[in-house]
């Protein structure tokens, strides 16, 4: 292993996250923190993931859409960030995309994602 | 006040995640067996300066005059070597070896190198030119430099004009990079942003020329020597930085 492989792992390993297994399709609900002033809560985000870049490694992120008063939102987060709070998946989803940028051009009905009936954790990603 | 700097190979970028929640890209630089070689004084050479060494060549691959310069020094054959003008007060004995934490977190940097080569490069690339448009009968040329100058009068084309030519593989200085972590155990410096220079290349490090000389750098050097005569004893190794340290 490499010095900066190594360094990432330490860090990944100093962060101390536990990171659920989800990928593109799936429905999470994301504790981001928000400081305003002095103080800080966690403001939680639902959405769609319809990506996931970069893998587990340290630069790994996800990028989550909803649907927010009829307009679309994306948010892009780091997966190690020290600003999220908490990741929890609350819908399994089938899709045959890893990234599912097609749900921008749909509106209602057609931007529906079936949910995942059959879904098996991975055996490795429990971990990471 | 002028202190040594430190020769450095980078080894790449990460990116690195505070507990307030910023991330920070970072280049690490680490540290590779350095030590002070030769030096240079006012009596024999006009100046005050000392060699540092870096890495470690193969004694059957450097020349015969270099392995007697590395066994004048005792230290083992060095594959970079640097010369750093220091102040006569800072010279550091020869054979000493430096460690990262000749600098502290926070500190301000300046980092040379040399750039990663593109070879023979356009102007838009190696200048930034605009290029010509897409279409309205430009044919062939979307990406050339245009005019070069005039007509009959002047009848040459300027000096110095900017065009295509070889770009990258010259010595670039990045100033004022923040050092952001360090590690002394494994000769880690990690500095906020890019270094010039590709990975696995060779970097020298020196205090920031456009920044007030830090109160708490060590001088004359972070020494691997001092730090272990210090370890036994106390935590503190009370450097008793002289008292014009604003100089610079």
């Amino acid at each position: 292993m490499d010095l900066i492989a190594q360094i990432e792992a330490e860090q990944i390993a100093a962060l101390g996250k536990t990171i659920p297994d989800f990928k593109a399709g799936d429905t999470i609900r994301v504790g981001f923190k928000v400081t305003e002033g002095s103080r800080s809560r966690v403001q939680m985000y639902e959405g769609v993931c319809i990506s996931r870049k970069n893998g587990k490694g340290i630069a790994g992120s996800f990028t989550v859409r909803k649907i927010s008063f009829g307009e679309g939102v994306e948010r892009v987060f780091p997966l190690y960030s020290t600003n999220i709070d908490s990741i929890e998946v609350v819908r399994r989803g089938r899709v045959r995309r890893a990234k599912l940028y097609y749900l921008r051009d749909r509106r209602g009905k057609s931007a529906r994602i079936a949910e995942k009936t059959n879904y098996r954790a991975a055996s490795d990603s429990a971990e990471a | 006040m002028l202190r040594s700097g430190v020769i450095a190979k980078k080894l790449g970028m990460t990116r690195l995640f505070m507990e307030d929640g910023r991330q920070i890209p970072v280049t690490v630089l680490q540290l590779d067996g350095l030590q002070v070689v030769a030096q240079r004084t006012a009596d024999k050479d006009g100046y005050t300066a000392i060699q540092l060494g870096a890495g470690s060549a193969k004694a059957k691959r450097v020349s015969a005059p270099m392995r007697g310069h590395f066994a004048a020094a005792k230290v083992e054959p060095k594959r970079k070597l640097a010369e750093f003008r220091v102040d006569p007060e800072n010279l550091v004995a020869v054979g000493e070896e430096i460690t990262a934490d000749h600098y502290f977190e926070g500190q301000f940097v300046d980092v040379s190198g040399t750039s990663t080569g593109k070879g023979f490069a356009g102007a838009m690339k190696r200048h930034n030119f605009g290029g010509l448009r897409a279409s309205h009968g430009v044919s062939i040329s979307h990406r050339s430099h245009g005019s070069t100058g005039q007509c009959q009068d002047p009848g040459r084309v300027f000096k110095g004009k900017k065009m295509a030519g070889h770009l990258g593989s010259v010595r670039v200085t990045t100033q004022n990079l923040q050092v952001v972590r360090t590690d002394a155990d494994r000769g880690l410096i990690m500095v906020k942003g890019a270094v010039p220079g590709t990975k696995g290349g060779w970097v020298t490090i020196k205090d920031a020329v456009k920044k007030p000389f830090p109160e708490n750098a060590v001088l004359p050097a972070a020494l691997k020597s001092a730090a272990a005569a210090a370890a036994p004893a106390t935590e503190a190794p009370a450097e008793d930085a002289p008292a014009e340290g604003g100089e610079a």
